[in-house]
């Protein structure tokens, strides 16, 4: 079990076009990460914000309802966040290499 | 002389004066008395008015009048009633010089007698005690007596005191005039001491939360779990509680890797969504196959693609089973399953020891697969279960088949509601497994005999009297009839309560039939095809085929199509898709397309999708790949105008059946 977690954690991060992979906890601090520090940090901080926001947002509309995946599509890349109860799984991949 | 002299020196003053004040401030007083004793001649100013003498004797009266000189003389008002201006008739002529504010208060107003009841009564005592004194006086010069008087003085002071105690009022001290003196003592003061004592502050964390009404449905949740808990009172260990964080993210992790995904393959998710090739519009009847996903697993390069089957509830699953065809490469197989959100990766595998035949997923249980092997073993695994091997499987004790198992199909519950499915092997035998608690159960349904004439054997064999059955079909509506093909080539019809004898047999094939299905819509059509690279349609009532068509090349597999009862697919050994719809063309196909890139690859399944316009076509190299249907493909009866288009299997039905009498009525006329 574990180890096909850390075998689909492996293909997403060769996967084509994938530039970083993230792994942050429930207060934002990042604990896996393919970056470099200050990316990481800059990146688990903001999107930590987002993500929380969004997912207050949906649940306040229905709070049977949760937040599944968040996908920002930027001119450079796209940002995928998928959060869990715990943890948050951030990608940054380029679609179009 | 003295008057005049005297007015002269009036007037010299005045005019000295004037001189002083022409003159600059310089000039003493006494140089200015020395002048005025010199006198001096008149000095007009030079701004004094020159008046005649009779304007000099005119008198003016000057009257003293009580009106305040500063008082406005034509206040006008705005009278409403009048709508005009309104000079006011008179106006206040006070004028006030000076005003101070002063601080006396008259005794007997209120202010005054709150002051004096704070001061204190000596002002009123004194007043009152002198009252009683005079009072007492005059009674006692009444009385007369000196005695009572003095008694009456007495009483009186004393009454003068008695008021005193009553009041209760600070009086002055009444000193002594000639020897009073004060003394005073100090006590000795306690010196003062701080003492204080501090505790450890109790520890402190700063907490802050929102209450949303999700974060409070949520603690309603728990509360709910917590309470379900403690009713079941689990007794079960306590399970080891990896806190790894990799468990935790197997979710997101799939959620992920299925988001990247799709980025890849932006474009034929797009496709497989929308695109329609609006070319079919120009090509009359032709349609073709659009490429979408393919799918390939690294471990499983050199197995061939032995079945394929989607998954009924979840429409972008599929199973591909791996094994291999070839007698001399038998080996290892895999169960594999994919999802059309992951191309890149399958869902699960299982890897097998022996190759994998058939499979078939339950279609109301979309966790349970059986499975066929080469070996003559079934199996039935659960995706739900985490482990790799199958939660049922057969032995040679429990009656296995003694050949590879070409066919597995579920069947509806039995009454005792177990599932269970059939099996079809090359050994002649059509058995069927029930899954009783953790045990596969067979019963032989059938054995297949050989049919026909038996040509003995060399050397007075006994020929062999089994059949091998190559593949089956039950009927969707009829629960107990089914189809069986061979490797002879002949198709039986059968039905599970006879177990000896055939209802009815076909001979369909020059070689093995590889594949036999019922249609989906009409009763009675079946279609077969062989490696004898024909295609057969069927009429179960009639002993010979309906529609026959050749294919160039060996058939590896035909399916219905489960939008429409006249269209069918069938793959070839030459790598080509033919897609064929019985309503718009009986003789040709409307489509043939190679789908693989090498030739000498030989596609050996397909399968439609129930929901999307999609088929899947394994070949034996292990790929699969994924391909959409043009609109001309999936044709619909064209409306009339004003008319509804009736849907439904019922259409379907007919539409067939039109087909069909058609060919009958020939055959009529010619019987």
């Amino acid at each position: 079990m574990c180890a096909e977690v850390e075998e689909t954690l492996k293909r997403i991060q060769t996967h084509k076009g994938v530039i970083g992979t993230i792994v942050v906890n429930a207060e934002g601090i990042p604990i896996r990460t393919t970056l470099d520090n200050s990316t990481t940090v800059q990146y688990a901080g903001l999107l930590h914000q987002l993500t929380m926001k969004a997912r207050s947002t949906v649940r306040d509309i229905d709070p049977q309802n949760d937040l599944t995946f968040l996908r920002i599509r930027s001119k450079k890349h796209e940002i995928m966040v998928a959060p869990d109860k715990e943890y948050m799984l951030i990608v940054i991949q380029n679609p179009s290499e | 002389d003295r008057h005049l002299s005297r007015c002269d020196t009036k007037i010299n003053v005045i005019v000295h004066f004037c001189d002083r004040k022409d003159e600059d401030d310089g000039t003493e007083i006494g140089e200015g008395g020395d002048e005025w004793m010199h006198g001096k001649t008149l000095i007009k100013p030079p701004d004094q008015l020159d008046l005649t003498e009779a304007e000099l004797k005119e008198e003016f009266t000057r009257i003293l009048t009580a009106n305040n000189p500063h008082a406005p003389q034509n206040i006008v008002r705005y009278s409403f009633k009048e709508r005009s201006y309104k000079p006011i008739s008179s106006v206040d002529q006070l004028a006030v010089h000076f005003f101070l504010e002063g601080n006396l208060l008259h005794r007997d107003s209120d202010e005054a007698r709150r002051q004096k009841a704070k001061q204190g009564l000596p002002d009123e005592k004194a007043t009152v005690a002198l009252e009683c004194d005079v009072s007492f006086f005059p009674q006692l010069q009444a009385a007369g007596g000196e005695e009572a008087g003095d008694v009456e003085e007495g009483g009186g002071e004393d009454g003068a005191h008695s008021v005193d105690s009553k009041t209760g009022k600070k009086e002055q001290k009444l000193t002594n005039q000639f020897n009073f003196s004060e003394r005073a003592s100090q006590t000795l003061n306690n010196p003062l001491r701080e003492r204080g004592c501090q505790t450890e502050p109790p520890p402190r964390a700063s907490f802050s939360a929102t209450a949303n009404q999700w974060e409070i449905y949520d603690v309603y949740l728990e509360e709910m779990q917590k309470q379900e808990k403690n009713k079941e009172k689990a007794k079960a260990v306590p399970k080891k509680e990896d806190d790894k964080v990799i468990y935790v993210l197997a979710k997101v992790a799939k959620i992920i890797e299925r988001m990247v995904n799709q980025n890849t393959f932006d474009d034929i998710a797009q496709d497989f969504r929308y695109f329609e090739d609006a070319s079919d519009e120009f090509r009359e009847q032709e349609g073709t196959l659009l490429p979408l996903w393919k799918f390939q697993y690294d471990q499983a390069k050199r197995l061939s693609v032995t079945a394929l089957c989607w998954n009924q509830s979840y429409k972008d699953l599929f199973a591909v089973g791996l094994g291999s065809y070839d007698f001399t490469k038998q080996g290892r197989g895999m169960l594999v399953f994919y999802s059309l959100k992951n191309s890149t990766y399958p869902e699960y595998n299982y890897p097998t020891t022996s190759g994998i035949l058939c499979l078939d997923i339950h279609p109301d249980r979309p966790y349970l697969v059986a499975v066929g092997f080469y070996d003559g073993c079934v199996a039935v695994y659960n995706l739900k279960e985490e482990r790799p091997e199958p939660v049922y499987k057969s032995s040679s004790k429990s009656g296995k088949h003694t050949d590879p198992v070409w066919q597995v199909r579920w069947q509806k519950d039995d009454m005792d509601n177990h599932q269970n499915f059939f099996s079809v092997s090359s050994d002649g035998r059509v058995v069927s497994w029930t899954l009783v608690k953790s045990e596969l159960v067979f019963t032989d349904i059938i054995k297949l005999s050989l049919v026909g004439a038996v040509s003995e054997g060399p050397e007075g064999v006994p020929p062999p009297t089994m059949a091998c059955g190559t593949s089956f079909d039950f009927h969707k509506q009829i629960n107990y009839l089914f189809l069986v093909g061979t490797e002879e080539g002949k198709i039986h019809k059968c039905s599970k309560a006879y177990s000896s004898q055939f209802l009815e047999t076909y001979d369909a094939h020059n070689m093995a039939v590889d594949a036999v299905k019922w249609n989906q819509f009409h009763p009675k059509v079946f279609i077969s095809c062989s490696s004898d690279w024909t295609v057969k349609i069927w009429d179960h009532t009639i002993r010979t085929p309906v529609f026959i068509f050749d294919l160039n090349a060996a058939v590896g597999d035909v399916a219905w199509s489960p939008y429409s009862s006249t269209v069918f697919a069938a793959v070839t050994a030459d790598g080509k898709v033919h897609v064929f719809d019985l309503g718009i063309n009986k003789y040709e196909a409307i489509c043939q397309q190679p789908v693989v890139a090498k030739k000498k690859t030989k596609l050996t399944h397909i399968e439609f999708n129930p929901v999307y316009p999609i088929i899947i076509v394994g070949d034996d190299r292990g790929y699969v790949t994924s391909l959409k249907l043009s609109p001309n493909l999936r044709s619909k009866p064209k409306e009339k105008k004003g008319q509804e288009l009736p849907r439904g299997p019922e259409v379907e039905i007919a539409k067939m059946e039109k087909l069909l009498s058609l060919l009958r009525e020939p055959e009529n006329s010619k019987a």
